[in-house]
C-alpha cells in the first residue's frame, strides 16, 4: 500500500463523536497550508464525518483506510 | 418591452444568453456559498441525556469553522450552572426508551431512588465507552469560540444570578438571539 506523507499524527483512538471533529480541528490549527494530518480513529462514525468535515472547511482528504481495528484518514489543510 | 430589446443596445446580447450568464453567475455564487456561515441553537431541557446535543453540535460546528453560540433558557440553564455536575441528571419516568437493568413497568422507575440510579447508570454507562463529558464539552465549546448565552428573563424567574454560572457565560434576551439566528444558516430547538 502507497504511504501518505504526515506532518502531525493524531490520535483519537478510543474518542467518539463529536470528540475526533474537535481534536482534528485543533490539530489542523497547528499546520501550515498544504501541510498533512494524519488522523487515527475507532469511532465508525468517523468515516461519514471527517469527509463532511472536510467538504465544510474546505481541507482535502487525500485518502482513508482501515487498519488493524482502527480506521486512518489523511487530510490537507488548505491554502 | 421584452428584455432582449432593452438590452441589447448595450450589450449585443440576446435574452437566452443574457439568461444563460446570469443562470452561471447565480450557480457560481451558490457554490462560494459566501453567506454567513453561523449557527444558534436552543438548549431548553435541564437534564443529563439532553444537555449532550446541544453541547455535541455546537462544538461541532465550530470546529467547523462556523460561529456558533447556544442559548440556554429554561431548563436548559442547568447545562451552564457552576453546579452542573449536581443538576444534571437522568429521569426514567415517563421514558420507556430508557434502558433498564431488568424490565420493569413504567410507573416503577417513579419510586424513591431510581432517579439517582438512572442517573448513575447513564453515566457509567458513557464512560466505559468514553463518550466526552459534559465538563469536556463545555470546555472543548469555549476553546473552539462557542458563545453561551444564558436567557436573562428565565434566570431571573428561577433566581439565578450570573455569578451563579460557569466563567464566560454572557447574558442576552430573545431579540439578541433572534439577531444572530436571523444571520444562521443552522437553528435549532433542543
Amino acid at each position: 500500500m502507497a504511504t501518505t506523507h504526515e506532518d502531525l499524527v493524531l490520535d483519537a483512538r478510543g474518542l467518539l463523536c463529536p470528540m475526533p471533529i474537535v481534536k482534528t480541528a485543533k490539530a489542523m490549527k497547528e499546520l501550515e497550508p498544504g501541510q498533512v494530518l494524519k488522523v487515527m480513529a475507532t469511532d465508525r462514525g468517523s468515516i461519514t464525518d471527517v469527509p463532511a468535515w472536510c467538504e465544510t472547511t474546505g481541507n482535502e482528504l487525500l485518502d482513508w483506510h482501515e487498519e488493524d481495528g482502527f480506521l486512518v484518514f489523511h487530510v490537507r489543510k488548505h491554502d | 418591452m421584452a428584455v432582449e430589446q432593452q438590452l441589447a443596445p448595450f450589450t449585443g446580447l440576446n435574452e437566452e444568453e443574457i439568461r444563460r450568464i446570469v443562470q452561471d453567475e447565480l450557480e457560481r455564487a451558490q457554490k462560494r456559498d459566501t453567506g454567513p456561515r453561523k449557527a444558534a441553537i436552543i438548549s431548553s431541557k435541564g437534564t443529563l441525556d439532553w444537555a449532550y446535543p446541544p453541547l455535541i453540535l455546537a462544538t461541532t460546528a465550530a470546529a467547523s469553522g462556523m460561529d456558533a453560540s447556544v442559548f440556554f433558557t429554561f431548563y436548559g440553564l442547568n447545562v451552564i450552572h457552576k453546579d452542573y455536575e449536581h443538576k444534571l441528571k437522568v429521569s426514567p419516568i415517563g421514558n420507556p426508551a430508557m434502558p433498564m437493568p431488568v424490565p420493569m413497568p413504567n410507573f416503577v422507575t417513579g419510586l424513591p431512588g431510581m432517579g439517582p440510579m438512572a442517573t448513575h447508570m447513564m453515566k457509567s454507562m458513557f464512560k466505559s465507552k468514553n463518550v466526552a463529558t459534559i465538563h469536556e464539552l463545555l470546555e472543548n465549546a469555549q476553546d473552539l469560540g462557542v458563545r453561551l448565552i444564558a436567557c436573562q428573563m428565565t434566570m431571573e424567574v428561577f433566581g439565578y444570578t450570573q455569578d451563579d454560572f460557569i466563567d464566560g457565560v454572557e447574558f442576552a434576551g430573545a431579540a439578541a438571539f433572534l439577531a444572530e439566528a436571523r444571520q444562521a444558516h443552522v437553528t435549532l430547538f433542543v
